[in-house]
């Protein structure tokens, strides 16, 4: 009986002993961490999400029923372009480091068609978790869904009145010289925004002032609709725009808390104030709607939310609760009369407010970025309200940069592709509706 | 017989059904029609305030025996009055013949 016991004994400990010599040897060296992959595989799934349905559908209700198709196409194929230009040198021409005079404002081609990018290489990219890391390939893939998702943005400008062929280079040639330099210049290592010390956590000037500059001289190069009449539209589906505000809101815990590139207590804080500005938005709008025009509207407390999650977007790693609240209830004031006054007053048909919602919501948050930053979040960075004032003319210095890169890149390209394929539809395409004219579809059949 | 083409408002529509069942009209066809008039909308659209010209409506067709003109008409009137601007219109036409598909019968007999 004791030597069974004695045995028994030992032979536990021989199977405990592996167990403990592994606790006491921690991994110091960067490798791929399977908590942090598993988390950043999902969001980038959520990104995607927010492209189609999201984006589509939020965009797709606001339109009329006659363009409701070639707002989801336009979002379609987008996924479907930009994805295959990102793989193929994209990637490689944003995050690509190099040497030589040029490697602060653009990558290489070492990484293109992903050449040199082994399955098990891990991410050259972390934000705090230096060790813990995700595959390279993965950081492509996430990266990939930002490039999709910031041309499709630009689709609420010119929505309704835009031709197929025109939209689809006008895109790709965007994402190239307009996407992927700014990214570059922000997110890459070598990049000369990021080197100054900009903060974009996960793309408020990257993704919503890029697109939302590029929006508003695109509505006002193309020109008004036929029918517009100086306010918006009645959108033709609003359940559709819910649908879609729900998802994109979903996506974006993706888009702020993967940012991270890990699951860890900054991802947790970035979920957390991504959330809350979105929620404080949307009430503040339903607060300014009810003081306005008496009744709170549905497309008025979906719109709010996008733009608090917009804002909230470059600050996601750097605010705490408090600045989350802030952040929302200002974006929301601003969204609101840019939307529905300084919009009329100024005359340019930004029919579904890309910029107005967009890159306005870009634009406050990056500033307040540079305001509201605090080192309880991450130690190394603080903004204006901690003294920090060369932080916030650097934030300063990033907005103007690239609000004027944009715009006149975006002119460029316009007018290249308006020489070329041509851009707007004519106006038998206009009023039949460009479902039927540029894709022989109709969404909604009355008869069978 | 006479053909009755009655503009309604929407909310009005159960109330005047019911003034016709009692007045024993129990079959009409209707639909919604949208319309340009007088009257304006007052729609909101992402705090942006403006006047719509296009005005929903409900348009109900019966088809009655000449003695019953009188009567449908009186019923309509009154039941989808409210004395506001946009109330709408009755028309009343002549039909020729009338037809019953299942067994061929013409005439005012082949109406309900």
């Amino acid at each position: 009986m004791k030597k069974k016991l004695i045995v028994s004994v030992i032979l536990l400990l021989i199977a405990v002993l592996p167990a403990a010599a592994q606790t006491s040897v921690a991994k110091v060296v960067p490798h791929i961490d399977f908590g942090n992959t598993a988390w950043i595989i999902v969001a980038t799934a959520l990104v995607m999400f927010m492209t189609i349905p999201g984006l589509a559908l939020f965009y797709g209700g606001l339109v009329r029923r006659k363009n409701v198709l070639n707002i989801l196409m336009q979002c379609f194929i987008i996924m479907a372009i930009i994805s295959i230009e990102w793989v193929v040198f994209g990637y490689s021409m944003t995050f690509g480091t190099t040497t030589g005079f040029l490697a602060p404002y653009i990558g290489g081609f070492h990484w293109a068609f992903l050449n040199n990018i082994g399955i098990n290489d891990i991410s050259p990219y972390f934000v705090s978790q230096q060790n813990a890391r995700i595959p390279h390939l993965l950081f492509v893939m996430f990266q990939c869904m930002f490039a999709v998702i910031t041309p499709a943005l630009i689709i609420g400008a010119f929505a309704e009145r835009i031709n197929f062929k025109g939209f689809v280079v006008f895109s790709l040639l965007w994402a190239i010289f307009v996407y992927n330099p700014v990214a570059h210049w922000i997110w890459s290592s070598s990049g000369w925004l990021f080197k100054m010390g900009t903060l974009d956590f996960a793309g408020g000037i990257v993704v919503h002032i890029n697109a939302g500059i590029a929006a508003l001289v695109t509505a006002v190069m193309l020109g008004k609709r036929k029918d517009y009449r100086g306010h918006a539209i009645p959108p033709h589906n609003i359940p559709f725009v819910v649908m879609g505000a729900a998802f994109l809101w979903f996506g974006w815990y993706g888009f702020n808390a993967g940012s991270a590139l890990a699951a860890d207590g900054l991802s947790v804080n970035a979920f957390l104030v991504t959330h809350i500005a979105a929620a404080t938005a949307a009430v503040t709008w339903v607060i300014i709607d009810m003081l306005y025009d008496k009744k709170p509207t549905l497309v008025g407390i979906c719109t709010g939310a996008v733009a608090g999650l917009a804002a909230v977007t470059p600050a996601a790693g750097y605010i705490g609760l408090s600045g989350a609240i802030v952040i929302g209830a200002i974006v929301s004031i601003v969204c609101f009369f840019m939307v529905a006054h300084v919009k009329e007053r100024f005359g340019y048909d930004d029919s579904l407010d890309a910029f107005g919602v967009h890159g306005m919501g870009g634009i406050i948050g990056s500033v307040l970025t540079g305001v509201l930053a605090t080192p309880l979040i991450q130690s190394a960075y603080s903004g204006l309200l901690y003294g920090n004032v060369h932080q916030f003319n650097v934030q300063l210095i990033a907005v103007g940069t690239i609000i004027l890169y944009s715009g006149v890149m975006t002119i460029i390209i316009f007018k290249l592709v308006e020489k070329t394929v041509g851009i707007r539809a004519t106006k038998q395409e206009e009023s039949v509706g460009l479902d039927e004219t540029l894709h022989n579809e109709i969404a909604y059949t009355t008869i069978d | 017989m006479k053909k009755i083409e009655a503009i309604i408002r929407r909310a009005k529509f159960e109330e005047v059904k019911e003034a016709l069942h009692a007045i024993d009209i129990q079959w009409f066809s209707y639909w919604d029609i949208t319309g340009a008039g007088k009257e304006k909308e007052d729609m909101v659209v992402r705090g942006q305030l403006f006047e719509s010209n296009y005005i929903q409506r409900r348009m109900i067709s019966i088809v009655v025996r000449d003695q019953n003109l009188d009567k449908t008409i009186k019923a309509i009137m009154e039941s989808a009055w409210t004395g506001e601007l946009g109330d709408g219109k009755i028309f009343v036409s002549t039909i020729d013949e009338t037809y019953r598909i299942r067994n061929g019968q013409s005439g005012p007999d082949a109406l309900y």
